[in-house]
């Protein structure tokens, strides 16, 4: 079919055996270059030029001459940010926070899948997806507005309990010792149940005479999920095991912001924060560029190794 | 056929249906406490009181905010921005995508490079933010169409989605003289229409949602959205963001701070009861691999 469009497209009748010149081939794609052309230019303009800020990162701030004029310092900026107290604070929280998400947060998707994979009446499996796929839809703003309603001092629900049980309120909110744990929460309530798809999709296609087999043999329901349900998505399992690993130095960024204050921020800042409260807030652009470089280079890295590894593992990597 | 049958509750399915409904119900215990509170009459309203439903129902909260401007503008700019953002976010990402699933197209393996790498690397807020001053579009609402047009990810859903479709259809229109845009215009759009639906739900609510672009982008007031507005009608008003010693500002009641936060979240609890199933098939459109 090909032949025939390059035959019509006028080629000289002793150009037969000769491929067309890459121009003249691309002229040929002309209306797909055209369909391509918008969002080409969008990611051009929008993506990658931004990443020519990033040589502001090797500059010294100077509020009084224009941005892209500032002295060059080399690595100053870098160093300023790995000798500060602030860098290993920064380091711990990310950590602290992506640790406990693995812990607590990774298996809950799981269980819940499993759980409603179980689940015999077609109502009340869907009735139950919809109710835990809502969360996801909602705004960090709204969820952490919710989180104010439970938990403030002064209007929190949970203390409108704690005080009728004629106990004091609690300052759950500017208490540091509960950050990690409300971010861990918020995050399970938001996104758990959004995390079941990718797994009952997985389920889905498991054959029902696996199961038929399975009680002829005597086998009880745990041990249905143990041999079959398990199993078929156990690789699918391991695959986001490694790219969540991949992630580990992404935090909710607008979570973290909208629950952070003052009282808290020796828990809270991660790198996104502070490139803000920095870059934009305190005006130091160029400190701010460097602080948000380094996590960007950090998790480009860790996520190429995720990759990597998923790939050798002979699974679909993410691109 | 025997084993769905057999539909007899064991003990594993009782305690199976009452978990999976205690952890529904943590779900939707924080919005009936929201929405109850929000219709209480402000009068009656017992600070230290938990609502299940509003014991006297009152519209007054809703009355309120609705009334006020920067509610109303917050409205009109949240709308501009997520129909006009989706609009374009749309068209860009399934033109772009379906050049690329076109594996013979000179050039196309370096356009989606340039997609990948913008999924792996992040220049960061700062280079962003720069991008918009330089642009003067800082105090546009074109600030948060443009910085949440599309994105990568779902450009590479999109485009595995568009690899899966039939090719033969394609060809047949190919040799009927079809130029590639009356393909992709009366073939690949049709057939698309699923994911257009998914997409278009997906880029919505994002932009609805958007709170940290437009928290740095306008600075200006009147153009605030309204993730925006909550924030500082519902958290900012909080004692517990405010330190010691703030200034003694009027702290909005209670029932007029959750009717806004309602009314920020209104019209994903309206259409999705209906488009719910649009939402998790959107998902797996990327796992369906040609």
């Amino acid at each position: 079919m090909r032949s025939v469009t390059a035959a019509s497209g006028g080629v000289a009748p002793v150009a037969v055996a000769k491929p067309p010149s890459l121009l003249r081939r691309m002229w040929r794609y002309k209306w797909l270059y055209l369909l391509a052309l918008p969002g080409f230019a969008y990611f051009l303009v929008f993506k990658i030029v931004p990443m020519w800020g990033l040589v502001l990162a090797f500059m010294d701030y100077n509020p009084y001459a224009k941005l892209w004029d500032s002295e060059w310092i080399g690595l100053k900026n870098f160093q300023d940010l790995f000798v500060g107290e602030k860098f290993y604070i920064m380091l711990r929280n990310t950590l602290a926070i992506n640790i406990l998400a693995l812990i607590f947060m990774f298996p809950v998707p799981i269980l819940l899948a499993l759980m409603l994979n179980e689940v015999r009446h077609e109502i009340f499996k869907r009735i139950n997806q919809s109710i835990v796929y809502l969360p996801h839809f909602l705004s960090w703003v709204v969820v952490a507005s919710l989180t104010f309603f439970l938990l403030s001092a002064d209007i929190g629900v949970v203390n409108k309990i704690l005080v009728s049980l004629g106990y004091e309120s609690k300052t759950f909110l500017t208490n540091p010792d509960y950050f990690w744990f409300i971010i861990t929460v918020q995050n399970i309530w938001k996104e758990a149940g959004w995390g079941t798809i990718i797994f009952l999709a997985a389920l889905a296609s498991v054959d029902p005479q696996l199961y038929e087999a399975a009680v002829m043999d005597g086998a009880s329901r745990f041990r249905q999920i143990w041999h079959i349900t398990l199993p078929a998505i156990r690789s699918t399992i391991i695959v986001l095991l490694i790219l969540r690993l991949g992630n580990m130095a992404d935090v909710g960024f607008e979570q973290i912001l909208l629950m952070m204050n003052p009282l808290v921020i020796s828990v809270a800042e991660v790198f996104d924060t502070y490139a803000y409260n920095v870059g934009i807030l305190r005006g130091q652009i160029t400190f701010g560029v460097a602080v948000g470089m380094f996590k960007g280079v950090v998790g480009l890295v860790l996520v190429l190794i995720s990759n990597y590894i998923v790939k050798r593992m002979g699974h679909d990597g993410i691109y | 056929m025997s084993f769905v049958s057999t539909k007899r509750m064991t003990l594993f399915d009782y305690v199976n249906y009452t978990l999976l409904g205690l952890f529904s119900l943590l779900c939707v215990l924080p919005f009936i406490y929201v929405f109850s509170v929000s219709f209480t009459d402000p009068q009656a309203y017992v600070p230290f009181k938990f609502y299940f439903f509003p014991e006297k129902w009152s519209l007054a909260a809703y009355e309120y905010v609705l009334s006020t401007n920067a509610y109303i503008n917050a409205l009109k700019s949240t709308v501009f921005i997520t129909v006009v953002g989706t609009a374009i976010g749309i068209a860009v990402s399934f033109t772009f995508a379906y050049a690329l699933t076109k594996k013979f197209l000179p050039g196309r393996n370096f356009m989606l490079g340039i997609v990948i790498f913008a999924l792996l690397f992040h220049a960061g807020i700062l280079p962003n933010y720069l991008l918009v001053k330089e642009f003067g579009l800082l105090n546009s609402h074109w600030s948060l169409i443009w910085m949440g047009l599309t994105n990568s990810w779902s450009m590479i859903l999109i485009k595995s989605f568009l690899d899966s479709l039939p090719a033969e259809l394609e060809d047949a229109a190919k040799i009927d003289g079809c130029t590639d845009f009356s393909v992709f215009w009366r073939i690949i759009i049709p057939l698309s229409m699923p994911a257009i639906a998914a997409f278009t739900l997906f880029f919505a609510v994002q932009h609805w949602n958007t709170y940290f672009n437009a928290l740095i982008y306008l600075s200006d007031s009147s153009k605030w959205t309204l993730q925006v507005f909550v924030k500082s009608l519902v958290i900012d008003s909080d004692s517990n963001s405010q330190i010691v010693g703030a200034d003694s500002w009027l702290v909005p009641q209670e029932t007029i701070r959750m009717a806004s936060i309602i009314l920020a979240m209104a019209p994903i609890l309206v259409v999705y009861p209906f488009l719910q199933k649009y939402f998790a098939k959107g998902v797996m459109l990327g796992s369906i691999k040609g």
